[in-house]
């Protein structure tokens, strides 16, 4: 999944007070916009947030079950087995269906947020059905955008039973939705580093074995920079949500010296993946899951995923229904129904990224006891006992979400690190 | 009797504008129209968020001039290269397939344009596995010890050029070789009459009458090579960013419209530009060859 989330310039928070209905202080504005990020940013404006929410985009005293479902995912990103006939199917989907007789129209248009984005967006500025009923957005940038233009449908919480009881609960704090008015996670994953050890000749542990000269020219970076920005940020031992500018400018100067080194041979997009198995790159900046995936499908081992010692980034991608969707009913029953157990594990035993419900180990351990077959078995075992599905406390511990930026922030963010990586 | 001579005089003045109606109307539309809307938006200022409005923001100019010279320099540099190489290879060939091929022409041409029937980003792909550092071609150079083991094509502006010049091709070739196809053979034979050798009959028959193909293939390869933005993004690496490339990151991932749109407008202007200084110098009254 590629991610380029640069920022861009946000809003002027006394226009988005004229915006919204709810009026506030001039001193709640400011508070919003201060260093308490976006979430508070958009709460103090009433763009949600705690203080009695005037409904966005409420839906639900009218939507009814139409029997249908137009889903709009990333590429690799459900389960998928071939039937006797050679077609694909999604066995979740399918159970989806005889479960509910909901018919999934499913499609993978989404390579990236900004694309996806860049495409749905005229649509819904004019106020049009995108065609999806359901898509999945990264908490970044793209995210942000379509909450201030309030083109996300307010989700009703009393829908969404399983997701209450089943979510891991670091998952119902999330500072880019406060309460999940509008999103919940689909998957969430980690970025860090990849490598070849047989290339390298040696384990990685550590940021900093990015900048190793002996590794020249065979490094890949990422080109998005939130993932870029904050993994140095994360490797120079600074919290990115403490950071300042003077910070990210020292980060940017440090990126700059590698490249100007020639250690970067490229800032690299999804592609970092082909890169890493052809050898061109020994060690690059990567995304957990994709890991799994390209050693399953090139049917080795020769790629390993490490969180630096220092900390990772970790990101969640999320499902949310867009504007004008002709069949939220059903949307948001999907959205339920994958947060039961059995069912994110179905998910989780092919997706390999960090599964947004904790019980579904339990579902796979069941799995893997009723398992005979032996190579199945295994991978079923190295699912449930890897920690890139299940991280464990340590994980969290160094792990960071972005930096939260502010409107004024995000402009300076992205001068900074643009004017490295966009050379 | 009145009648029909009345509506062949009708149809005989309706006629040219009938014919021109077709081509007017897809111009008007799919060129003219976007054009005025991308200039009215290079002109707007705001945000993508609380949306964009027309001020006669002319800011958005030499904002994206001072922070990207570097990316539009890249552009002229890999995209003028691109061309020089195309047409280096493209004439030689043009030339022998049109002088030398004999009955078999249809069918060399046909090779040649053969492997564009299939998408230009899965044959730049394609590039990217053959030219990997340890792919096919550089491989057993390696293991030969012609090439030092760390030596890359890929992520380096060898790479960009390569795969541009490789893109537009057909562009160069085609109308040279529709040039070349039409030079009088008598005139070939006269020349050599006059005591011209082959090098004079070249130099003073064959490569004049070959200009508007030339000139043509240059146009048709150069501009699009210049504002490409794939190959760039598939073959190249650090510090080869052409502005194409920066268009379309400001356009998708800042949405920052006016400044994508302005950026975009220096670089068409600029091509037209130098468009017509390279008509002043080398142009001809029949673009096309004819």
């Amino acid at each position: 999944m590629t991610r380029e989330r640069d920022l861009p310039r946000y809003v002027e928070p006394s226009f988005l007070r004229g915006l919204t209905a709810s009026r506030i202080t001039r001193r709640d504005a400011l508070k919003g916009a201060g260093a308490l990020g976006l979430g508070t940013f958009l709460a103090a404006c009433g763009v949600g947030g705690s203080t009695a929410p005037s409904r966005v985009n409420w839906v639900w005293d009218k939507a009814t079950k139409t029997g249908q479902l137009d889903f709009a995912n990333w590429p690799l990103y459900i389960d998928s087995t071939q039937d006797a006939s050679g077609a694909t199917t999604h066995p979740s989907l399918d159970q989806f269906t005889k479960d509910t007789g909901i018919k999934v129209n499913y499609s993978e248009p989404i390579q990236d947020d900004p694309t996806f984005f860049a495409k749905i967006a005229p649509e819904l500025k004019l106020g049009q059905a995108t065609g999806y009923d359901l898509m999945v957005i990264t908490n970044g940038i793209q995210m942000t955008n379509l909450q201030l233009k309030h083109w996300l449908v307010e989700l009703d919480p009393a829908k969404l039973p399983n997701f209450f009881q089943n979510a891991a609960p670091r998952l119902k704090d999330r500072s880019y939705d406060p309460g999940n008015r509008f999103t919940i996670p689909w998957q969430s994953g980690f970025t860090g580093i990849a490598y070849n050890p047989s290339l390298t000749g040696r384990e990685i542990t550590s940021f900093e074995d990015l900048f190793d000269p002996k590794f020249a020219g065979k490094v890949g970076m990422m080109d998005g920079n939130q993932d870029t920005g904050n993994l140095t940020l994360i490797g120079m031992g600074i919290n990115p949500q403490k950071s300042t500018p003077k910070d990210w400018q020292k980060a940017a100067d440090k990126l700059k010296k590698q490249r100007d080194d020639g250690i970067v041979r490229k800032y690299y997009d999804q592609t970092y993946i082909k890169a890493l198995s052809a050898g061109d790159t020994w060690i690059s900046m990567a995304w957990s899951g994709d890991i799994f995936q390209a050693n399953l499908s090139a049917g080795n081992d020769d790629l390993k995923f490490v969180i630096p010692v220092e900390g990772g980034v970790i990101w969640t991608d999320n499902m949310c229904i867009p504007v004008g969707a002709a069949h939220p009913l059903d949307a948001i029953t999907y959205m339920n129904y994958v947060y039961q157990p059995a069912i994110a594990a179905m998910l989780a035993e092919s997706i390999d990224y960090v599964t947004p419900v904790p019980s579904a180990k339990d579902a796979i351990d069941k799995d893997v006891a009723q398992t005979t077959d032996p190579a199945a078995k295994q991978s079923l075992q190295a699912t449930a006992g890897s920690p890139l599905v299940f991280p464990s406390q340590s994980e969290y511990a160094h792990s960071y979400y972005y930096r939260e930026l502010t409107p004024s922030e995000a402009g300076q963010w992205n001068d900074i690190f643009g004017a490295v990586i966009l050379t | 009797m009145g009648r029909p001579a009345l509506r062949l005089r009708w149809g005989r003045a309706l006629a040219p504008y009938l014919l021109v109606l077709p081509g007017g109307a897809w111009l008007l539309l799919l060129f003219v129209l976007p054009i005025v809307t991308l200039a009215i938006t290079s002109l707007q200022s705001g945000d993508f968020i609380t949306g964009f409005v027309f001020s006669w923001n002319f800011a958005n100019y030499p904002l994206g001039l001072q922070i990207y010279s570097e990316q539009y320099v890249h552009a002229l540099e890999y995209g003028g290269s691109a061309t020089i190489v195309a047409l280096v290879v493209a004439y030689p060939a043009a030339y022998w397939i049109a002088f030398h091929a004999g009955p078999r022409k249809s069918a060399y041409l046909l090779a040649v344009l053969l492997p564009f029937f299939v998408s230009f980003v899965i044959r730049t792909l394609a590039w990217e596995t053959l030219l990997s550092d340890n792919g096919p071609l550089l491989a057993p150079l390696k293991a030969i010890h012609l090439l030092p083991e760390d030596v890359r094509v890929l992520a380096t502006p060898v790479a960009v050029t390569g795969g541009l010049a490789y893109t537009f091709f057909p562009y160069m070739l085609l109308p040279i070789y529709a040039s070349l196809e039409k030079v009088d053979r008598r005139l070939v034979e006269a020349a050599g009459d006059l005591y011209a050798n082959r090098y004079q009959v070249f130099r003073r028959v064959i490569l004049p009458l070959s200009i508007p193909g030339v000139f043509a293939g240059v146009l048709l390869t150069g501009i699009p090579a210049v504002a490409d933005y794939v190959n760039q993004d598939i073959l190249g690496g650090v510090g080869t960013t052409m502005v194409g490339r920066v268009i379309e990151q400001q356009f998708e991932v800042n949405t920052n419209y006016p400044l994508a749109a302005s950026l975009a407008f220096i670089l068409m202007l600029g091509l037209l530009a130098m468009l017509l200084v390279y008509q002043r110098l080398f142009g001809t009254e029949e673009i096309m060859g004819g």
